[in-house]
């Protein structure tokens, strides 16, 4: 389980976080929705450390996170980055298997080159690929391929930031029956940002709207159309009128 | 008169916060030099660009140079007939001085830039952010490889440089100005002194640490688009070139007056 309670973080006069309290159970696929720099990228980053926070507590499974021996809690995670994020002077293989190659996780290579073939084979790409380098790759295969990194050391716990932005609708459908398909099969708790309401239909157990550096509504993905919340419902609607101004 | 003594305490206090950034960033790079997990591949492919493919531009530099280092004292030392000082000042220049600092600053432009470029490249398409997910210190993994590398490999090429400068000497001593190959060579080999050769050495190993870690210091700081990338490269060899040049004047006043 993900809890975060009352995290705050601000960059100089911009507080993006204003007191966040959220919490996502195990197994549990959540959406996190809001408008573009409404600080859902930095709400994932402070969950892995790569942000700190200024405020506030952040536990995994009951253990704060700035507590916990750093290399096994980053051990339990996975992440998709929404420019893919390939190491581009490394092979396809060497970056689905990066894990697997160095460190705690470390395989011998033949085996880390299975594993690589088995988990590009998941997402839809062939063997073939495995030795090209990420430059020679198209957008979604690139994203494909940076799920395969994601998924490769088995991780209990993914994030995934804005999986289907740049990609064309038949490719997004792709992805998110991936990650559905891939969360669901694995049992992993999900932490999903997005824009893109189709993928939030495809993807999420729940969905946490952000707002103004705050969680504004939280709940169950079939109760999102009719909570009532005129700044939930404007943001769905894709509408220029309502609470959200336009001009931000 | 308020107005610009505040502007010169922002400046005082900027520069100084930076020395503070890059003096930490120096001793977190040193800290992961003893701590496992090492990285030897990344460490060999550093090696080989800093080092190994540097050779052609820094033997360029280093013979021409010599060449006209030797052009310059010969007509300089005929103004009081000493032109058969050529050999000996031709030695002394290169491998006190022009050797390290030109292969220090031909390094700067090469490596620093290019070590600059990659880590800023690959901070703004968060491939830094995505090292640490995959539970990989980027100090350990991009910085500590560099760094080690150009720090051993610089002395090397600074040797090979101060060779190849001498022997640019020696082409336009025997070949243009008339002097005896023979006597040229032995004046070369009688007048250089192991202080000489070591000071040379060392100031390799200075401008190589230099010239990697401003690279990497530059390049994991850099702010986000192609125009923090732009920058980051700028400053890492406008800063690498400078402390250079710092650091070869602090040397030899170590190395030749105290």
């Amino acid at each position: 389980m993900i809890e975060l309670s009352n995290v705050t973080r601000s960059f100089g006069s911009n507080h993006v976080l204003r007191g966040i309290d959220l919490t996502v159970a195990k197994g549990q696929s959540l959406v996190v929705i809001g408008g573009s720099g409404s600080g859902k990228s930095v709400l994932i980053k402070t969950i892995l450390g790569l942000v700190e926070i200024d405020s506030g507590k952040i536990s995994v499974d009951g253990v704060d996170i700035s507590r916990a021996p750093r290399d096994a809690f980053l051990a339990r995670f996975g992440m998709l980055f929404q420019g893919g994020a390939l190491f581009d002077s490394l092979p396809v293989w060497q970056n689905v298997a990066f894990r697997l190659l160095r460190g705690s996780l470390k395989r011998p290579r033949d085996e880390a080159r299975e594993i690589d073939v088995e988990k590009l084979r998941r997402v839809g790409l062939g063997a073939e690929v495995a030795d090209r380098l990420p430059a020679e790759l198209s957008g979604g295969m690139q994203k494909r391929v940076s799920l395969a990194r994601a998924i490769a050391a088995e991780p209990e716990i993914i994030f995934f930031d804005e999986p289907t932005t740049g990609l064309d609708p038949i490719m997004s459908g792709v992805i998110n029956d991936l990650i559905r398909e891939i969360v669901t099969e694995m049992g992993a708790t999900a932490i999903t940002i997005t824009h893109d309401m189709t993928s939030v239909r495809a993807i999420a157990d729940t969905v946490a709207m952000l707002h103004a550096g705050k969680i504004r509504w939280h709940g169950p993905v079939a109760q999102m159309d009719t909570s009532g919340d005129p700044y939930l419902d404007q943001f769905i609607n894709g509408r220029a009128d309502g609470p959200i101004p336009s001009v931000r | 008169m308020m107005r610009a003594l505040s502007a010169i305490g922002a400046t005082v206090l900027a520069a100084l916060a930076a020395i503070g950034r890059i003096t930490l960033f120096t001793a977190q790079t040193l800290s992961h030099l003893f701590r496992p997990p090492f990285y030897p591949r990344e460490f060999g492919i550093a090696l080989l660009q800093i080092g190994y493919f540097s050779l052609p531009v820094v033997g360029l530099t280093a013979i021409f140079t010599g060449g006209a280092l030797a052009l310059q004292i010969y007509a300089g030392g005929a103004r009081f007939s000493a032109e058969a000082v050529v050999p000996q000042i031709v030695a002394i220049g290169m491998v006190r001085e022009l050797g390290p600092v030109l292969v220090g600053l031909m390094i700067a432009a090469r490596v620093t830039s290019s070590i600059a470029a990659e880590i800023a490249t690959m901070k703004v398409t968060e491939q830094i952010d995505a090292l640490v997910t995959l539970s990989t210190h980027p100090m350990k993994y991009l910085t500590l490889p560099r760094v080690l590398a150009a720090t051993l490999a610089v002395p090397v090429l600074v040797g090979v440089g101060d060779i190849i400068g001498i022997m640019g000497g020696y082409l336009v001593g025997t070949e243009r100005l008339g002097f005896n190959a023979a006597a040229y060579l032995t004046n070369t080999v009688d007048f250089l002194q192991t202080r000489d050769v070591v000071s040379s050495l060392v100031k390799g190993a200075v401008f190589g640490f230099i010239a990697a870690l401003m690279g990497c210091y530059f390049g994991m700081n850099s702010s986000r688009g192609a125009m923090g990338v732009g920058r980051a490269t700028k400053s890492s060899v406008v800063a690498a070139a400078v402390l250079i040049l710092a650091a070869n004047f602090i040397l030899t006043e170590a190395f030749f007056t105290l």
